[in-house]
């Protein structure tokens, strides 16, 4: 049997190294450092933590929002039909052409900031449309640092608000607070069930959790789409799928005037409970090195098999909990497509937050601002709200493309240690 | 075709990786190249194939100065390089792999594979590389890949073939038949540079030996001007021990027990066929066999990360029988696996973090679930200091590390817990004198602290260097358990390459 060959260069981990490469190969930092006398160390490049990696990890993705916005300008500019007709007399009149493209684009981008920022009814709601992608974002981001691409947050938002709101309508008579413990709770083993499915097929099969999760999205949504129909679920005199409401809610944060509920505390609050567990624990130190290295996580003594079915658990329980708050704070009934593709958007929130919990919190509110933000910027601009689409899209492009922004802004290629690893997620 | 390189000097910011070296290849000989891992070695030779350009000084060919802007200018001087790492496309055919990227077309473009494969096995018999035409790629042992790709750069006229660590991935028997090829392409009037860092061959099969230390070209010598160890004294900087020196073994209580052992590979053939030994506190038992003859299975069996058909293993008298890793961890068990970078290590991971990879959820490196990072990074550093650890950081991955000191990450991190039994395998695989003699030190030293050792190794060097016991496995079985005073290294060789089997088999 052909035994892999032993290297004594320093390998990349990722990708298996090519034969050309642009440093030295043979050289470690100790030996590289010991050529020259006060050479910098190399390796103190790449630390954990500290200010310089922050600033680095958020560094690339507010570019790539700034490409965003400047390739969505033109699309802006070029779909508007008044700015169309100028440019069709470009060669009369150039400067009325360039005139009308940059007020549409200013005017849209404000109303954009406006409609997300602007006033405390903005920000409020702005809030409202971050706290359930906090969660399901966090239930991707979970999965990516054990080497899990768990593409299933859909169906898991799915079956967590089923589960959840059958506590909602079964108990009218509890107390509040305790009442949204109990839904919470439910939602949170509705869509940990749906992650487990696949991760105890992972662990004893080896199915690819991609293939496993988007197959059960669509027996989630088709469940779902059959149960409300069911006397259990559906709401007494109407015909369509339509579930009976919830007779609890989250608590409003500022008084009953603004959406923006208590559910953003408990988000904030799973993001760091997901972080101390990943980055402090035991546990998080197991999820890691399954997903970064199965062979050498069981060599040490660890069980790659549970840790895989308990990392999916956990991430499906954190998406029924966007579920939950979707119940809890903005829509107390259930109905077909009741997530709105809210796991599918949490794929590139965990993308773009680099599988790091606070990062998902700051994506998370960018696509909240856009998702509240595009109403407004309709009214006062009459530009499509699809466009927030397009420009969310080009985020994640321009996120996904790390060399292009750099190439853009002219950034040198600085080697990032540690988040880069959910890349491998498609190894098996 | 003369080779010379003229005051090459190739800096990495921070790192000068070649220092000023002159290097003059002569037609028809074999020129080995001799260097620590990280010596500037494969730097060297990517100046010279055109993969990298040198800072200062130049490349002449009969005494005319080239330029190369990359590999295919090099190819056309005449050049040949042969990886350490195949780049042959396991999918396609020798022929097709060999005739890639030159491929003689007719009409309307067609791919003259007959021509093609006419003219790999004229060559094949020009040299004595027999290798097979029309087989997949990836149907062919190591060895026979690697003939691949020497025939791959003949069959592009290469008149200076560099061959980089060529024997890190053969057998011993699989290293005598390259250097059969070696010498006679030598006798063809090709000339061979040979990268490496194992002194044995050098002397074997080198006309003359350069070598490099720390991106300086220390001298060149020849194999009658100097011993073994002359080159290493050249090749490390100070003088090593070759041979590690100790006592003689004082055995103790049996440790494990192994009785009727049978374990089946991933193809469900039996890679362990019913075999039984002991090992005793206080020796060193040494497996020698060539790769592939059930020692990989045999150690997972052992350290619990592979299922046990039928027998037993027994660890301190308790039957540890498909146990988890974690159950063997926790007897004191030291497991130094085969492939470091995917069984021992976490390369993302930091140089800390692996430095406790099997301890992490004990104190005092965590409390219940809580991970104490200052224990951690504490205990890191005196790792790093008393395990010579080479490395500017703790928190560095240790895919930054060379595999040297990658290995003695691992061997840190083992020795560090209390160890009663120890399971090696190819402990010293791929690393250089310096290193060897460290580990294999650390080795003994554990013996004489009265642990049981068993040791797995293909190379007779090391099992002659460490072993009390010897036990050669030849497919699944052991052939025969000599006492290391007794043996020779002929006897062990014969064994290794299963010749006791075949004589019972003639008798």
């Amino acid at each position: 049997m052909p035994e892999p060959p032993p290297d004594p260069a320093p390998q990349d981990p990722a990708a298996g190294r090519p034969v050309v490469e642009a440093e030295p190969d043979d050289l470690t930092p100790a030996e590289r450092g010991a050529h020259e006398e006060g050479a910098a160390p190399t390796a103190g490049a790449i630390v954990t933590g500290g200010a310089a990696d922050w600033r680095q990890a958020l560094l690339v993705p507010a570019l790539a929002f700034v490409a965003a916005l400047a390739v969505g300008a033109i699309v802006i500019a070029f779909t508007n039909t008044e700015v169309l007709r100028e440019w069709a007399s470009f060669f009369r009149d150039p400067v009325g052409a360039l005139r009308a493209s940059w007020q549409i684009v200013r005017d849209a981008y404000v109303a954009l900031f406006q409609g997300s920022f602007g006033n405390v009814t903005a920000i409020s709601e702005t809030l409202v449309a971050t706290t359930p992608l906090i969660f399901a974002g966090l239930a991707v981001a979970l999965g990516f640092r054990a080497g899990l691409f768990n593409i299933g947050a859909e169906g898991q938002i799915t079956m967590g608000a089923l589960l959840g709101s059958l506590v909602g309508f079964s108990y009218p008579g509890l107390p509040d607070p305790l009442h949204v413990v109990l839904i919470m709770a439910g939602a949170f083993i509705g869509g940990a069930a749906w992650g487990f499915i696949p991760g105890i097929l992972k662990a004893r099969t080896g199915a690819h959790e991609v293939i496993t999760t988007i197959m059960l999205n669509f027996v989630a949504s088709s469940f779902a789409l059959w149960a409300l129909t069911t006397e259990l679920y559906r709401r007494p005199g109407r015909e369509d799928p339509i579930s009976v409401p919830v007779s609890a809610a989250f608590p409003h944060l500022f008084g009953s005037g603004q959406r923006v509920t208590i559910g953003l505390l408990v988000a904030l609050g799973a993001a760091a409970a997901v972080a101390w567990l990943v980055n402090r624990t035991t546990v998080g130190f197991e999820f890691k090195a399954v997903g970064a290295n199965p062979f050498a996580a069981r060599a040490a003594g660890m069980s790659p098999a549970r840790t895989i079915v308990f990392v999916m658990s956990l991430a499906g329980g954190l998406a029924g909990l966007a579920g939950a708050d979707l119940l809890l704070g903005i829509q107390p009934s259930m109905t077909p497509g009741f997530s709105s593709g809210l796991g599918f958007d949490a794929i590139a929130l965990a993308l773009l937050g680099r599988a790091r919990p606070a990062g998902v919190v700051l994506a998370a509110l960018l696509f909240g601002a856009l998702r509240s933000g595009a109403r407004a910027m309709q009214a006062a601009a009459g530009t499509p709200v699809d466009i927030v689409v397009v420009i969310q899209a080009l985020v994640i492009a321009f996120v996904a493309a790390p060399a292009l922004v750099r190439a853009i802004f002219r950034i040198r290629a600085r080697r990032v240690a540690g988040p880069e690893a959910f890349t491998k997620g498609w190894g098996g | 075709m003369r080779l010379e390189l003229k005051g090459v000097t190739k800096r990495f910011p921070g790192v000068l990786a070649n220092d000023r070296v002159d290097l003059t290849v002569e037609e028809g000989e074999i020129h080995a190249l001799l260097g620590e891992n990280g010596a500037g070695k494969t730097t060297l030779m990517n100046v010279l194939y055109g993969l990298y350009h040198a800072d200062e000084g130049e490349i002449l060919i009969d005494g005319t100065p080239v330029r190369f802007n990359g590999p295919g200018d090099a190819i056309a001087a005449g050049l040949g390089m042969v990886h350490q790492h195949f780049m042959l496309i396991p999918v396609f055919t020798v022929t097709e792999n060999i005739m890639l990227g030159v491929e003689a077309t007719g009409l309307a473009g067609l791919l003259k594979r007959d021509e093609a494969a006419r003219h790999v096995v004229e060559i094949s018999r020009q040299y004595g590389l027999e290798v097979p035409p029309g087989a997949l790629v990836e149907e062919l042992p190591v060895g026979v890949q690697q003939r691949v790709e020497i025939v791959k750069a003949l069959y592009r006229e290469a008149e200076v073939l560099i061959l980089d660590e060529p024997t890190a991935v053969l057998t011993p028997q699989e290293t005598e038949e390259l250097f059969e090829v070696l010498r006679s392409l030598k006798a063809a009037g090709k000339s061979v540079v040979f990268i490496t860092h194992k002194l044995k061959e050098v002397l074997a099969v080198a006309d003359r030996i350069s070598v490099l230390h720390r991106g300086r070209l220390v001298g060149t010598t020849t194999p009658d001007a100097a011993s073994e160890e002359d080159l290493a004294t050249m090749m490390v900087g100070r003088p090593v021990v070759l041979e590690v020196e100790k006592a003689a073994a004082k055995p103790g209580a049996v440790v494990l027990e192994v009785r009727d052992l049978l374990v089946r590979d991933e193809r469900r053939q039996v890679a362990v066929n019913g075999i039984s030994f002991d090992v005793r506190a206080g020796e060193i038992v040494c497996v020698a066999g060539v790769q592939g003859n059930g020692q990989t299975e045999l150690v997972e069996a052992l350290t619990g990360l592979r299922h046990v058909e039928s027998g037993t293993i027994s660890i301190w008298g308790i039957n540890r029988t498909n146990a988890t890793p974690r159950d063997v961890l926790r007897v004191d068990v030291g497991h130094i696996p085969e492939d470091r970078q995917r069984n021992g290590l976490i390369l993302d991971f930091s140089i800390a973090d692996n430095l406790v990879l099997n301890e992490y959820d004990r104190a005092p490196f965590a409390r219940s679930i809580v991970r104490q990072s200052r224990a951690v990074d504490d205990a890191a550093r005196d790792r790093i200091k008393r395990f010579d650890i080479r490395t500017t950081s703790i928190d560095a991955p240790a895919s930054t590390l060379s595999g040297g000191n990658q290995q003695k990450v691992i061997v840190a991190r083992e020795f560090s817990r209390q160890i009663r039994l120890l399971i090696a395998s190819q402990p010293t695989r791929g690393l250089d004198v310096g290193s060897i003699e460290y580990i294999h030190s650390r080795i003994v030293e554990a013996r004489d602290q009265n642990a049981a050792v068993f040791v797995i190794s293909s190379e007779l060097d090391e099992v002659f260097s460490l072993a009390d016991r010897i036990v050669v496995m030849y497919r699944g079985s052991i052939v025969e358990t000599l006492p290391a005073a007794e043996a020779s290294r002929e006897r062990v060789g014969l064994l290794m390459a299963g010749s006791a089997v075949e004589e019972s088999a003639r008798a």
